[in-house]
């Protein structure tokens, strides 16, 4: 027994054992089993039920299986039938049931094995009769328990339920719908097994050997065509023949013709003959419609292709204004500077030079010479990224007037000084600095590698003071304002004579300079052969200790430099010699477009500017056929064209320069610009006074193009480097005129003012095709860097054709005038032989007249006097004779 | 001057003519003003291709018939009067 049911169990067994066995017949057998015990089965039979109203599906149905019977029913029940009544074995329950009334329950399903059922306590009584949830949740609870291990129960098998697969199946299945025949075959065993024999036999000639079915036409099936659609064509006869041959082995065959060719005679006769000339008068006239047709017209022209114009503007095409990119000032100079010079650095971008002079005339110059010693004449680097601080500063002895930078190492910088004298500077020891300028997080790279310049933020930016390292010899050179230097192509060299030689040292190292003392001067940087070594040497002992840091390059030049030859501009007997203001030599244009030239030459591993003795070789091949002219333009405002050659003057045996071919004054002032432009190396731009003139090298009888009188002195002058038919003037009143040559060649094409003073200098420079700068100088001292704008950069189409047919027409229109004035002149002389033919004539005539006329009037007078005096009466009549012979 | 050599100097004398050449049915130059390669070839080229347009011509519609040819290209113009027996042919540069 269940130890839980104990309880209950102990109260079903409360009787003892022997009453049990004594008294009934058998147990009341209770569910105990079932895990229920106070469940007591019964059955009742038919006459039980109607005794207790309980009988089956009339008074216990579904909805109420259970019925309440009383106990005293059951006592009576079991008095009247005894050992018959159905409650005899669960007698002993009922009479310890504590409550008046027992649960009887139909058991419809005999869930407990019988019909009825007694519940035999009164809380089994008050568990079915009440919500019997709670002894449900106990009989689940208790059953969970035992079912967390997993009890397998193997799947029951169900009846199959069709639906409708089988169908499929047997649609897909194949069952043979006919009884397949068979055969049996026998034979006898000995005939098996028994070699064959096979023959042919002819179908045909057995009967019944085959059977076949014959074609035959079908009436039904034949169409009779009553109508057909063909194609005819005329051909000529072709014969189609097909051969085959014997192919052996490719071979290579060539054949070699000559055209047949008429002989002379039968041209002749062709010629002569009558077809051939109806023929030509035939056909000559639609020829001749046809050729009228093309020179009319060009009907193949694409009038669309030849309207555009430059596609793919860059930037806005109306922006035609000079942008002002960025400016400069010295702000630490205590005096008041101006700017005379402004070269940009060749090949570092954004690196611009520019020298400074004190602003002021010569006899203040004079006066303030003791501050002005004391004062650095400087040139200053300026660099784009530092608008404050100059990179590099470079000392001169003097103030500088105008200063280039070497073609061949831009590390090398010749200037001219206001005393005459040559500076030449290297910086190649400062280069890397200069070039590092652009790269500003390199700077505080350095600062951290560096820690004791921390303290000293600025020390990076403080400029560097470098001294000259030459300067040329005073008494030599030349004795007054250096006022333009050119440094000579590499391409050449030239000696003593002036004659030209080629150079074979591959660098530039002669220099030319015209100086305010008539005289142009030519230099060569190289060591020259000492003549005179002892006096050279004791020169160097006397010169001034050079401090350390100063490069070596030049040191033999210092202080004994001497030019090569002089050249005198004389004016020819007078004792005033032009004073040349600035030169154009055949080559110069070359020095814009070095840019590239100069990056290849960096390869080099030694710099051949340190080691100039090198390059001196005494046998250099002369260049035949080289221009040794050039253009000067002179402070009287002269464009003189002069040849450096040295000739011997025959009567002192000395070398003199030769006179100017040709010189015109042009000009009204000082001839300040001279240049030639990049793209035409004959044309010269020359700028002075109030105006411009356009010459070409070989038209000897005047410039091409002279302008008008401005309004306002102009100042400065500078081709375009990029646009063949444009050039940027300055003016004093610090406007920039810009001509165009294709536009209006009367006025300039623009005018915009850039700053408050004159214009001292402009430089323009390219950077990239899209990047122009232009530099402009002014008398105050500040530099102005301005952006070119797409429309002045950028030349149109054919526009290097169209200047140059311009310039070309404007040097026929001169031939034109010449020839005019050569025809006027003869004219002119024609005229005045007939005048003076006419006044011989008349002259002629008139003298007999006046002959004739005279003694008329001699003989009136005569008669005259002789009335008179008769009338006075000093004469008589008769006297008249011998006062006549007296008379 | 013969009346052959009059029309042929005016044909020449015209603006942008390069060249002018005679030639036979057979393509043999009779007169030229070119040098004579360049003859040879523009004759025997020409003449192939002033076949080949009058057969053109003519099985397009056989009553019609080739008057003339003109060939444009990119430097000139060639111009072809065709005849039963002869061949004008004059090369022009175009005004441009």
């Amino acid at each position: 027994m269940a130890p839980k049911q104990k309880k209950k169990s102990s109260r079903g067994k409360k009787r003892p054992k022997p009453v049990l066995a004594a008294s009934e017949d058998m147990e009341p057998v209770n569910m105990e089993s079932m895990g229920h015990p106070e469940i007591y089965p019964l059955v009742l039979t038919t006459k039980t039920q109607e005794i207790f109203n309980c009988r089956i599906d009339e008074d216990v149905t579904d909805e109420q299986p259970y019925k309440l019977i009383k106990k005293e029913d059951i006592f009576e029940d079991l008095r009247n039938r005894a050992a018959v009544s159905d409650f005899h074995p669960v007698k002993k329950i009922v009479q310890e049931y504590p409550g008046n009334e027992l649960l009887l329950v139909y058991d419809k399903d005999f869930k407990y094995g019988l019909n009825f059922y007694l519940i035999a306590t009164e809380e089994g009584k008050e568990n079915y009769l009440n919500p019997p949830e709670v002894p449900e949740e106990q009989e689940e609870y208790k059953e969970h328990i035992p079912e967390d291990v997993y009890i397998y129960k193997p799947p029951v098998s169900k009846p199959w339920v069709s639906l409708g697969s089988e169908k499929e199946i047997e649609e897909e299945s194949v069952t043979e719908s006919t009884k397949q025949i068979t055969y049996m075959i026998s034979r006898k065993r000995s005939e098996f097994g028994a070699p064959i024999k096979f023959s042919d036999q002819n179908a045909s000639s057995v009967k019944d050997a085959y059977i076949e079915c014959t074609a035959y036409p079908d009436k039904n099936f034949t169409l009779k065509q009553l109508e057909k659609d063909v194609g005819m064509q005329v051909i000529p006869q072709i014969k189609d023949i097909s051969t085959q041959t014997k192919w052996t082995y490719p071979k290579n065959a060539t054949t070699q013709y000559y055209p047949r060719e008429f002989s002379e005679e039968e041209k002749e006769t062709l010629k002569q003959s009558k077809p051939l000339v109806d023929f030509l008068n035939n056909a000559s006239v639609s020829v001749e419609i046809a050729l009228q047709q093309n020179e009319i017209m060009n009907t193949f022209i694409d009038d669309w292709k030849y309207l555009a114009e430059e596609e793919g503007t860059f930037g806005d095409k109306t922006d035609t204004y000079l942008k002002e990119y960025q400016s400069f000032t010295d702000l630490h100079s205590p005096m008041e500077k101006m700017i005379t010079c402004v070269s940009w650095h060749p090949t570092i971008y954004g690196l611009i030079a520019v020298s400074v002079a004190v602003r002021l005339s010569f006899e203040d110059r004079v006066h303030f010479s003791d501050k002005l010693l004391l004062q650095p004449s400087l040139i200053l680097f300026w660099s784009f990224s530092d608008p404050i601080h100059p990179q590099l500063m470079l000392e001169s002895p003097d103030d500088i007037f105008c200063f280039k930078f070497c073609p061949s190492d831009p590390n090398i910088i010749a200037g001219g000084c206001i005393n005459g004298q040559i500076v030449m500077w290297d910086i190649t020891a400062h280069a890397d600095r200069i070039e590092n300028i652009k790269a500003g997080g390199s700077r505080s790279k350095r600062a951290t590698l560096k820690p004791m310049f921390l303290l000293e933020p600025e020390s990076n930016k403080e400029a560097m003071y470098i001294r000259h390292c030459a300067v040329s010899s005073i008494e030599n050179g030349h004795k007054k304002v250096i006022t333009d230097i050119h440094w000579l192509s590499d391409t050449f060299e030239i000696n003593r004579m002036g004659s030209v030689f080629e150079n074979r040292s591959g660098i530039c190292c002669q220099l030319v300079t015209c100086s305010a003392d008539c005289t142009i001067c030519f230099w060569d940087i190289r060591p020259q052969k000492p003549l005179t070594p002892q006096t050279t040497e004791k020169k160097k002992e006397e010169s001034i200790e050079i401090p350390f840091d100063v490069p070596s390059t030049f040191l033999h030049l210092d202080l004994s430099w001497k030019p090569l030859t002089k050249v005198r501009l004389s004016k020819g007997e007078t004792s005033l010699d032009h004073c040349p203001t600035k030169i154009s030599l055949n080559e110069d244009h070359l020095l814009c477009k070095t840019q590239a030239q100069s990056k290849t030459e960096k390869a080099e591993e030694m710099n051949p500017y340190h080691n100039l003795e090198s390059g001196m070789a005494n046998l250099l091949k002369p260049i035949d056929d080289f221009c040794t002219k050039f253009f000067v333009g002179t402070e009287e405002g002269e464009v003189i064209y002069t040849d450096w050659k040295m000739e011997k003057d025959p009567e002192t045996g000395r070398l003199m320069s030769k006179k100017p071919v040709s010189h015109h004054t042009i000009h009204d002032g000082t001839v300040h610009t001279i240049q030639r432009s990049p793209f035409y190396n004959d044309i010269i731009l020359t700028v002075g006074g109030w105006n411009v003139a356009i010459w070409k090298e070989g038209v000897m009888t005047g410039p091409l193009l002279q302008s008008c009188c401005a309004p306002k002195r102009y100042t400065s002058g500078h081709w375009s480097l990029t646009r063949p038919g444009v050039f940027y003037i300055g003016r004093e009143d610090g406007y920039i005129d810009i001509w165009d040559l294709l536009e209006k060649t009367h006025e300039p094409a623009q005018s915009q003012n850039i700053c408050i003073t004159m214009i001292t200098y402009i430089k323009p420079w390219i950077f990239s095709s899209k990047q122009q700068f232009i530099a402009t100088a002014d008398y105050y001292g500040t530099l102005h860097i301005l952006e070119i704008p797409w429309t002045l950069s950028r030349p149109s189409t054919n526009e290097m054709a169209s200047v140059n047919h311009y310039f070309e027409r404007e040097v026929k229109h001169l031939e034109y005038v010449e020839q005019r004035k050569k025809i006027r002149e003869q004219e002119k002389k024609e005229m005045e032989l007939e005048m003076a033919k006419k006044k011989v004539k008349t002259y002629q005539k008139s003298k007999e007249q006046m002959q004739a006329e005279l003694k008329m009037d001699y003989e009136n007078y005569l008669e005259l006097e002789k009335t008179v005096l008769i009338n006075l009466g000093l004469i008589k009549v008769t006297e008249k004779g011998s006062y006549m012979e007296v008379m | 001057m013969t009346p052959v050599e009059e029309t042929l100097k005016r044909i020449q004398s015209h603006k942008g003519v390069i060249g002018t050449m005679v030639v036979n049915a057979e393509g043999i130059p009779i007169r030229t003003t070119l040098d004579n390669s360049t003859t040879v070839q523009y004759a025997g080229l020409l003449h192939h291709l002033t076949m080949k347009a009058k057969s053109t011509v003519r099985d397009i519609d056989p009553q019609n018939d080739l008057t003339f040819l003109r060939i444009r290209s990119k430097k000139h113009e060639i111009m072809v009067a065709p005849d039963k027996e002869y061949l004008l042919i004059v090369i022009q540069n175009p005004c441009e």
